[in-house]
C-alpha cells in the first residue's frame, strides 16, 4: 500500500533516516521503535510528505487511483503528534477543521462529526473551547479530528506519552477498538512496549536512523 | 474619497461658524487618509509578515532586520523621502502627487508598513511550530494553513493593527513636509495643531489636540473590544 524505496534524509549535513526499502500493507498496524533521535519522527513527517527526503520515494498506492500531488497524498492520512495541538476554537470546530479543508458540505460535516464525537464519548464537550481540555481530553479531540477524515493511512506519534498512566491505558483500549472497527492501516510510534503488544501487527526498530530489523 | 472628505459641508443652524466646517473637514481628512494607510499597510504587512515569519530562505534575517529598522522610522525622514520622490522635478513628479492627501497617505503607509509587517511576523512565530505540520497533515491546503495560522494569532494582530493605526494618526513630519499643510486640501489635525501652536493660539491647538487624542482612543478602544472579546471568548470554560 505504502512504500519507501532508497531513502535517505539529512539535517545539517547529516544523514538522520536511511531506509533502502520498507513496505506496509493495507490494514497493519506498525509500531515503530527506537531511542529518542534515532529518526522516528522524521520517518512520519516523510510518510506524511510534510518533510521531503534529500534521496529516494514513498510511493503510495490509493484504492481510489494515482496520487500526484502533495496536498492529495495528505488529503487520505490523517496525522496525530505527541501533543494534540488543538485549535483556539470549540471541540467541535476542532473535529471538524479537517473536513472543512476538503470543503465538505455543511451537512456532511456535522453529521460525521457529531459521529466521531460520540465514538469518542466527547460529545458532551463539542462546545468547550479546545485549548481548556484536560489532556486526555484533550487527546481524544485530536484521535476523533484524525479518525473523522476516514483516513487510508493513521500516522501516530507517541500520542499517549504526556498523558498519565490511568489515562494512557484508557485511551490505548479505545484506540484499539477503533482501530479493529476501521480496519485503519496505522503507522505509529512508540516507547511503551504495552502499545505495541495490544495494538500492532508488526514492529520494527530505528537506531541511528537505519532500520535495524523488521520483519518480513 | 478623500475629494469627497473635503467636501463635506455640515448643515447646521445659522449660529455656527464656519470654522466648525472646517475642524470638522480637517477631522474627516486626518481618518480617511490614516484609515486608508494603515489598511494599505495591511494589505501589505500581513502577507510580508506571514512570508518572514513561516518562510526560510536566504535573506531572511536580513529582512527582518530591515523591517524591525522601518519600525523606528523617524516620520521627517520618511517625509523628507517621499517629497523628494514626489517633487516636480522628482522620478515621480509627473503623477503631480506633492502637496495632495495621496502623498500623504503614501508617506503614512511608510511609516506602518513595517510596524504591521513585524508585529505579524511576531505574532506568528510565537505559535508552536508544529501547528503547521498539524494543520498540513489534516488536509489544509497552504492557504488554509495561513488562514487558520492567522486565526490563531488575531490577537495579537489586531494590536499590530492598532500599533500601525498609531503610528501614522498621530504623526506630523512626514504629513507636513509632502500635504503642505493647505488648508481645505491637505490640513489634518495633526499639521492644524502645529499652525495653531505656531500663531501662538494655543486654545485652538489644545482643543483640536484634544480632539485628537478623543478619535484615537475612540478608534482604539474599537478594536480593543473586537480583541478582548476574542481573548474571553479564548478564556471561557
Amino acid at each position: 500500500m505504502i512504500e519507501i524505496r532508497d531513502l535517505v534524509v539529512r539535517r545539517d549535513g547529516r544523514a538522520v533516516l536511511t531506509i533502502d526499502r520498507l513496505r506496509i500493507e493495507r490494514g497493519e498496524v506498525l509500531a515503530v521503535l527506537g531511542p529518542n533521535g534515532a529518526g522516528k519522527t522524521t520517518l512520519l513527517l516523510v510518510l506524511a510528505r510534510l518533510l521531503a527526503p534529500e534521496r529516494g520515494r514513498v510511493t503510495f498506492q490509493s484504492p481510489t487511483g494515482p496520487i500526484t500531488s502533495d496536498l492529495e497524498h495528505r488529503r487520505r492520512i490523517s496525522v496525530v503528534m505527541q501533543d494534540p495541538l488543538l485549535l483556539d476554537r470549540s471541540v467541535f470546530d476542532n473535529v471538524a477543521a479537517g473536513l472543512r479543508f476538503r470543503h465538505l458540505a455543511p451537512d456532511v460535516v456535522r453529521r460525521r462529526t457529531e459521529a466521531w464525537l460520540a465514538k469518542l464519548s466527547i460529545t458532551h464537550l463539542k462546545d468547550r473551547p479546545g485549548l481548556k481540555l484536560s489532556g486526555g481530553e484533550a487527546q481524544r479531540v485530536a484521535l476523533a479530528r484524525a479518525f473523522v477524515l476516514e483516513p487510508e493511512l493513521l500516522l501516530l506519534d507517541e500520542p499517549f506519552s504526556s498523558l498519565d498512566a490511568g489515562t494512557r491505558q484508557a485511551l490505548s483500549a479505545e484506540l484499539k477498538r477503533l482501530l479493529a472497527e476501521t480496519h485503519t492501516t496505522t503507522v505509529f510510534i512508540t516507547h511503551d512496549p504495552a502499545e505495541v503488544r495490544d495494538l500492532a501487527t508488526r514492529s520494527l526498530w530505528l537506531d541511528d536512523g537505519r532500520l535495524v530489523s523488521h520483519p518480513a | 474619497m478623500v475629494r469627497r472628505a473635503r467636501a463635506v459641508r455640515l448643515t447646521l443652524h445659522p449660529g455656527v461658524s464656519r470654522r466648525v466646517n472646517e475642524v470638522f473637514s480637517i477631522t474627516v481628512l486626518s481618518l480617511e487618509v490614516s484609515g486608508l494607510a494603515t489598511i494599505l499597510s495591511l494589505l501589505v504587512g500581513l502577507p510580508l509578515g506571514t512570508v518572514l515569519a513561516l518562510g526560510r530562505f536566504r535573506g531572511r534575517a536580513a529582512l527582518l532586520s530591515v523591517i524591525n529598522t522601518g519600525m523606528g522610522l523617524p516620520p521627517v525622514v520618511v517625509g523628507l523621502a517621499i517629497a523628494m520622490l514626489l517633487w516636480r522635478s522628482g522620478p515621480l513628479g509627473d503623477l503631480r502627487l506633492i502637496y495632495t492627501p495621496w502623498a500623504i497617505i503614501l508617506a503614512q503607509w511608510v511609516i506602518a508598513a513595517p510596524v504591521v509587517t513585524g508585529l505579524t511576523a511576531v505574532a506568528l512565530q510565537q505559535l508552536d511550530p508544529r501547528l503547521q505540520l498539524q494543520l498540513l497533515g489534516l488536509g489544509a491546503s497552504v492557504p488554509h494553513m495561513v488562514l487558520a495560522l492567522w486565526r490563531e494569532a488575531r490577537l495579537p494582530l489586531i494590536a499590530a493593527l492598532i500599533a500601525g493605526f498609531g503610528s501614522v494618526i498621530s504623526e506630523v513630519g512626514a504629513s507636513m513636509m509632502v500635504g503642505g499643510n493647505i488648508r481645505g486640501q491637505t490640513r489634518v489635525l495633526t499639521t492644524a495643531i502645529v499652525l495653531e501652536t505656531g500663531k501662538g493660539e494655543f486654545e485652538r491647538a489644545l482643543a483640536l489636540g484634544g480632539l485628537l487624542l478623543l478619535l484615537t482612543f475612540l478608534i482604539n478602544l474599537a478594536l480593543t473590544l473586537i480583541q478582548q472579546r476574542g481573548a474571553r471568548q479564548r478564556g471561557r470554560t
